[in-house]
């Protein structure tokens, strides 16, 4: 036993201070030097790194419901570097490496979880597209193989190796695949923001966005308005509704992306396993628990509301993965709202409107780049607006000049 | 094995005995038990253990509501014991338990609960750096109930679609008044139970002092709807979540039927709720109605000497059941200052029952083990939550509780449906549900059995107004009649183990807890604490945990809310929500020749097709032998597969020449045009060839994998544009084979003799219809592998007979059929690219080299705006050919182009051509690497660098002097 289960067992009372994680609900300051739009991961990872890196304290994030509860909440977990572009593998790659000591670094555990993850290829368009991924993935530092059916049989030995009359021909086997306790990154974010001087304001809806002469100046909430001397819009899922409120249009269509869980059964699977042919990736959590996810919904929409339609075909081809599993009990079912856009990269850095910072377009890919994404936004912040090089071929403006950084193939049902 | 007398049993056969094992222990039941009421039957309480605890846990709603029976039923992990039926001869296991489901070692992480305050993970295990990877692994052995078997078998299941006027989801008493009253008046009415018997709480519970009411008004209502001819009755079937617009997924047996319902009313009852105490999970202590089922049900005695707890009136008529039956009643613990009802209160004391108002149960205590309860500590209440100092103690086996009830709003909340709490009734409500979506009965707060019937009616009514039958204006609102819900049932110990959530083993303090760490939104409660994550998915959990928090954040109830019901209602097999699996797969009208021909097959799509003919292990040499007999005799390739569209009318040349990038207002009757498909952004998506039949209908092809999508974008572009052309999908409807080789023309003058197939009668890029063997074809002469060739595409259901006319007539020109990879090798070495393979998501024509087949005069086509900005930029990349020497290692498609530490490209296709007598490729490489002759470096697999050099294209006949013979 841990020397912190001893500590916690002999003290009498319950071991911990009270708020030792979340502050209690304060009033709103009339002004705030930075005010970020959405509570989620991105938004608490940003002001978590403008305090800690650039001492950046007087800042406020807004979140319209509870701390992490759009799309932190709801996806799956997925922490993966295997993508396409160089750009694309460059970024993730150094979210990835920060994963790993978030634990440690925010002295609560977010449970991270390197399992690899093991992408099935069921034609010979998508080995080649895998062997493309592998080798980008190479030469940046990855661990990623293109890998055959033996060597697939052997990681994953109750895999169906002709799942709905498409052989498995191969796999792109991504050792440094992972997974980890959502909720508890998007805490630990607000545990140290908060803990440096940041506020969070749970329950707090930017209604409005106040430009003034082509510059931000401040917000209005549900609970009265705020000056502030730049923003940062953080809310995936509406992304374009609240550049609408600045005054904007964003290249983004929004669609929902559905995932369901089964009760818990005894540990069996230790890789997460997908399939984008198949639309469908399959992973067993920490509970016991398999969590399976699919492609987004074939048609916008802004609202998490659950299909028939979609968990009868996600289902149906777990089961042709994994044929045992139709004994398996389906427990839950639940939707997010994605910001797709044309590349399947995201957006970040500037807008249109002057100190009005972007973080959106993250479709379905949002999570696993958390760390990343929110030190540099912090940097972009706190330098008043120098685009760091990391993120510098995300920027909005890439789809005027035909610059986008394609993502298409490694996303889809990946995720 | 002893059972009440009738008519308790309403479900069990005694007729009909059966025998069955637990835990490796023979037991007794009867055909109609559950396995949890047999079981208990035979005395056996204790069914499962705790998830986290693994407390010993015995039936607690015998409703299939609860976590507490989940067993492993052979190949099945997580079976509700107290829902399946007990069978003959069943082997039946306990789950999650370390050593016997008796003895289990791990229930000693019980008394260590108090160094595993809640979220204590969240702090522990991960210091120093890395410790946690050995701690996980430890953890994840502990996780999980039931085993899945890893090999079993899916089984048969499947779906079935019904459409009613209404739908009635429950038959309790709202649930048949309800339905009568729709049937009546004309409509078409489906009933949907879980239970094997309808009439919902009539069937178990008791509604007066004398008890008979229940039975008299059950036969009287059920017997009716049973006559009903528009009432159809769905039992042991649960209807398993509300999707919009009245889409009901009912499951029952193996079947899932997907119900589309014009009007819904959900009758789904109330969930009892339980009193937290300390200890309240024991086995032997359960619902008020998980005892009624039982001897009601079951005609099993729940226990021999019970203590009632109760908050409301309910309670009594429970401890006169028991009475009725045999059980000795200790007493009964009335949590309020007085009952409700004089009469029914007075009926209780009159048998001699003692009743302690305005006390509570404040611990259950344990036999050794835990494993029964044996007794409880009742104590006077001095406020909110808080009992007096010293108790009584009444010894029991038997501890029946209910703290009020909550609605079983899962449905109504997926639907969009919200709770309310209202602070006099201690209740959630439910209001703003959508249209044509209906409660009644108790789910309605309704809870007096005079009133439910009459607000099943109301229902109705309102139902049946939407529909116009109905015979008068809505009724109006019923009203509720009595108080079921005592405000605070929570009794927090000291010593914890006062279960608020049996499935994650939750304490009072550790939801309070959470609040206290900062968790206030109950949603993080729920995050943080993982209340209401369980296989019950807060079925129980949901009300004290919302009181909870409240109080602890100084909000109310209906601030603070409940989680999100989300569907499914109940935990459903995959099985049942994947039924029959349809997958297409799609076979060509000659595919069973190509199995006689050795083919290996391979998928393209949902389609099978020859890769090449032979064995998989001679690929090379397949491909090389093949390619070489097309090049010098003649070769035939099923190209069946490849897409086909027919557009017909007066627009048809204006819809073709605004979708796709060439010019085709003009293109000549006769005639075939190489048309390409651009995308918004200017990206290259599909290709095909354009044959004009006459001037108002083309035939246009589209690459095997892409047909979906061009036909998909053609529709949606035309529903915007309007205009007059009818469009549709000719794939399927269309056998084609590809005849290419010098003696491709010898061989088809011998079958089509009603076409001049002389280079000045059919000349190449030229169309033609007439017969080929006597089937009437089409014949276009197109050159994708760069010979003189004939792709010629004849109604499907003559496929094979034309595969095998082919055959004969070129068997002396020594005619061989190649396949897919073949065709590969012939069109790399001609350097025309296959969109999708030597394109990607960004690859726009100028990088393709396709500019010839972009209009430069007509204003719009689909992307022309962006393929005219793209291409007056400057260009990072381009697809160029390249070739290496015989022996170099190959470079494989996906393979990097470096250009000093960057990656500047990749290669997209790559073949050995025998034909060239070198390695041949396609790839992209950066700007700076185009011209020809230079050398770029390509890394190959083992990291090994080569270097290519660039040609100009085609590789093979550079001028195209072959396919015009």
């Amino acid at each position: 036993m841990p020397f912190s289960l001893l500590k916690y067992g002999l003290k009498n009372d319950y071991p911990f201070e009270r708020d030792a994680d979340l502050p209690a609900p304060t009033e709103l300051k009339p002004s705030y030097d930075v005010v970020i739009i959405g509570g989620g991961g991105h938004g608490v990872a940003t002001a978590y790194y403008l305090a800690k890196y650039h001492g950046i304290t007087n800042v406020a994030v807004l979140e319209k419901g509870y701390l992490g509860g759009g799309n932190t909440a709801r996806n799956t977990a997925v922490i993966r570097s295997n993508y396409l572009t160089s750009e694309g593998v460059k970024f993730y790659s150094e979210s990835v490496k920060m994963f790993k000591e978030l634990s440690n670094e925010f002295d609560f555990n977010i449970m991270y979880s390197q399992r690899g993850q093991l992408t099935l290829a069921h034609t010979d368009a998508t080995v080649r597209a895998f062997r493309q991924r592998a080798e980008v993935n190479k030469h940046f530092g990855g661990n990623t193989e293109l890998i055959g059916p033996q060597e697939i049989k052997e990681l994953v030995p109750t895999l169906n190796m002709n799942p709905a009359h498409m052989p498995v021909l191969a796999g792109l086997w991504h050792m440094d695949g992972a997974t980890a306790r959502h909720d508890a990154v998007a805490w630990g974010y607000a545990k140290g923001a908060t803990q440096r001087g940041v506020e969070l304001h749970q329950l707090t809806e930017v209604t409005d966005v106040i430009v003034e002469n082509g510059k931000v100046t401040g917000v209005k909430t549900n609970r009265g308005t705020v000056q502030c001397g730049c923003a940062i819009q953080a809310v995936a899922g509406h992304s374009s509704l609240m550049a609408a409120k600045a005054g904007f249009r964003m290249p983004i269509t929004t669609y929902p992306l559905q995932a369901m869980v089964t009760q818990p059964v005894k540990p069996f699977l230790d890789p997460l396993v997908s399939s984008s042919a198949l639309h469908c990736y399959v992973q067993q959590t920490g509970r016991g628990e398999i969590v399976f996810g699919g492609g987004s919904d074939p048609y916008p929409l802004y609202n998490t509301r659950s299909t028939l339609e979609l968990k009868e075909s996600l289902l149906a081809h777990a089961i042709e993965m994994f044929p045992f599993m139709a004994n398996l009990r389906l427990m839950r079912q639940w939707a997010g709202i994605t910001d797709m856009t044309s590349d399947y990269s995201p957006i970040m850095g500037l807008s249109p409107v002057e100190n009005y910072y972007l973080d959106a377009g993250w479709g379905t890919w949002g999570f696993k780049s958390t760390p990343i994404c929110g030190k540099t936004m912090a940097e972009l912040v706190a330098s008043g607006g120098k685009v760091p090089e990391l993120i510098a071929p995300f920027a909005m403006d890439r789809f005027d000049v035909f610059r986008q950084v394609n993502e298409m193939g490694a996303t889809a049902a990946s995720h | 094995m002893t059972r009440l007398n009738a008519p308790m049993g309403l479900l069990i056969d005694r007729d009909q005995p059966l025998a069955f094992n637990f835990d490796g222990k023979p037991y007794q039941g009867f055909k109609g038990d559950s396995i949890a009421s047999a079981l208990a039957g035979n005395g056996r309480w204790l069914l499962s253990r705790s998830f986290k605890y693994h407390r010993p846990r015995g039936p607690l709603t015998m409703a299939g509501q609860d976590a507490n029976t989940l067993i492993q039923l052979g190949k099945e992990p997580n079976v509700l014991a107290d829902r399946e039926l007990a069978e003959n001869g069943i082997d039946v296991q306990g789950q999650n338990y370390n050593g016997s489901l008796d003895g289990d070692r791990d229930a000693i992480l019980g008394h260590f609960s108090r160094f595993m305050p809640v979220g204590f993970y969240y702090r522990c295990f991960f210091k120093p750096m890395g410790v946690w990877d050995k701690w996980e692994g430890l953890i994840r052995e502990k996780a999980g109930l039931g085993v899945l078997d890893l090999e079993f078998e899916p089984e048969y299941y499947d779906k079935a679609y019904l459409f009613h006027d209404v739908v009635v989801v429950g038959s309790g008493p709202a649930g048949l008044s309800a339905a009568l009253k729709a049937a009546d008046a004309g409509a078409s009415v489906l009933l949907v139970e879980e239970q094997p018997i309808l009439g919902g709480s009539l069937t178990y519970n008791r509604f007066d002092v004398a008890g008979s009411q229940a039975d008299n008004l059950r036969a009287d209502l059920v017997g009716r709807v049973e006559q009903h001819k528009n009432i159809e009755v769905l039992t042991r079937a649960a209807c398993n979540g509300w999707f919009a617009d009245n889409y009901l997924p009912v499951i029952q047996g193996k079947r899932m039927y997907k119900v589309r319902a014009t009007e819904c009313i959900v009758a789904s009852g109330s969930f009892e709720q339980h009193v937290v105490f300390r200890n309240n999970d024991l086995p032997g202590v359960m619902m008020s109605s998980a005892a009624s089922r039982l001897m009601k049900h079951y005609a099993v005695k729940p226990g021999n000497r019970a203590v009632v707890l109760t908050g409301n009136d309910d309670g009594y008529l429970t401890a006169l059941e028991l009475l009725d039956q045999g059980v000795q009643v200790a007493a009964v613990v009335d949590m309020r200052p007085a009952p409700e009802s004089e009469q029914i209160a007075s009926a209780v004391l009159s048998r001699g029952v003692q009743v302690l108002s305005g006390h509570t149960v404040y611990e259950a205590l344990p036999t050794k083990g835990n494993k029964h309860v044996r007794a409880v500590d009742v104590r006077a209440i001095t406020g909110r939550g808080e009992v007096a100092s010293k108790g009584e103690t009444f010894d029991c086996d038997l501890l029946c509780m209910s703290a009020g009830y909550m609605p079983v709003y899962q449905l109504l909340c997926q639907a969009g449906g919200q709770l309310k709490y209202d602070d006099d009734a201690a209740e959630f409500s439910l209001s703003k549900l959508p249209a044509q979506l209906r409660i009644a009965g108790s789910v309605n707060g309704i809870h007096s059995l005079e009133a439910v019937l009459a607000d099943g009616e109301r229902a109705a009514q309102q139902a049946l107004q939407t529909l116009g039958l109905a015979d008068g204006a809505a009724p109006a609102a019923v009203s509720c009649g009595r108080k079921v819900n005592f405000e605070w049932p929570i009794f927090s110990h000291p010593k914890g183990k006062d279960f608020v959530d049996f499935d994650e083993d939750l304490q009072a303090k550790d939801i309070v807890n959470a609040t206290r760490l900062g968790y206030r939104d109950v949603q993080l409660v729920k995050r943080f604490s993982t209340v209401g994550m369980g296989p019950s998915q807060g079925r129980h959990s949901a009300l004290p945990t919302a009181r909870l928090v409240a109080n602890a954040t100084d909000r109310t109830v209906t601030e603070t809310g409940v989680t999100t019901a989300r569907p499914p209602f109940s935990p459903e097999k995959l099985a049942h929500v994947a039924g029959r699996i349809f997958d297409p797969y799609r076979r060509t009208a000659m595919h069973h020749r190509h199995n006689e021909l050795g083919a290996k097959m391979m998928p393209a799509g949902n389609w099978q097709r020859p890769a090449f003919y032979g064995k998989a292990e001679q690929r090379d040499a397949c491909m090389q032998a093949e390619s070489q007999h097309v090049r010098n005799k003649v070769g035939v390739i099923d190209v069946s597969t490849l897409g086909g569209i027919e557009l017909r009318g007066p627009d048809a040349a204006e819809f073709m020449n605004r979708i796709y990038t060439f010019a085709f207002l003009k293109q000549p009757v006769g005639k075939t045009r190489y048309a390409v498909l651009t995308n918004e952004h200017g990206v290259v998506i599909d290709d095909g060839v354009s044959c004009r039949l006459a001037d108002e209908h083309f035939y246009v092809t589209a690459t095997t994998s892409g047909v979906e999508r061009v036909y998909r974008e053609m529709m949606k572009w035309n529903a915007q544009w309007r205009l007059d052309v009818d469009i549709t999908n000719v794939t399927s409807a269309f056998a084609a084979v590809n005849l290419a080789g010098p003696d491709s023309r010898k061989v088809l003058e011998k079958l089509a003799t009603d076409v001049d197939l002389s280079p000045e009668g059919f000349p190449y890029l030229a169309y033609r219809e007439g017969h080929v063997a006597g089937i009437p074809s089409r014949l276009l002469r197109v050159g994708f592998v760069g010979e003189l060739g004939y792709e010629i595409h004849v109604p499907a259901h003559f496929g094979e007979a034309l595969w095998d006319a082919l055959m004969a007539a070129g068997e002396e020109f020594d005619i061989r059929p190649f396949g897919v990879e073949t065709q590969r090798l012939l069109r790399l070495e001609k350097g025309h690219i296959i969109v999708s393979q030597d394109t990607d998501g960004m690859s726009h024509p100028g990088e393709l080299a396709l500019e010839w087949a972009i209009s430069r005069k007509k204003p719009f086509f689909v992307g022309r705006r962006s393929v005219d900005i793209v291409m007056a930029q400057p260009q990072t990349r381009k697809l160029v050919g390249f070739t290496l020497p015989e022996g170099t290692k190959k470079p494989e498609e996906g393979h990097l182009v470096l250009e000093g530490d960057n990656i500047s490209g990749n290669v997209t296709s790559c073949e050995f051509s025998p034909a060239v007598g070198a390695i041949i490729g396609l790839a992209y490489v950066g700007i700076n690497q185009i011209e020809a002759g230079s050398q770029f470096p390509i890394r190959v697999d083992g990291g090994q660098m080569v270097q290519a050099t660039v040609v100009d294209l085609p590789f093979f006949d550079p001028d195209n002097a072959r396919q015009a013979l």
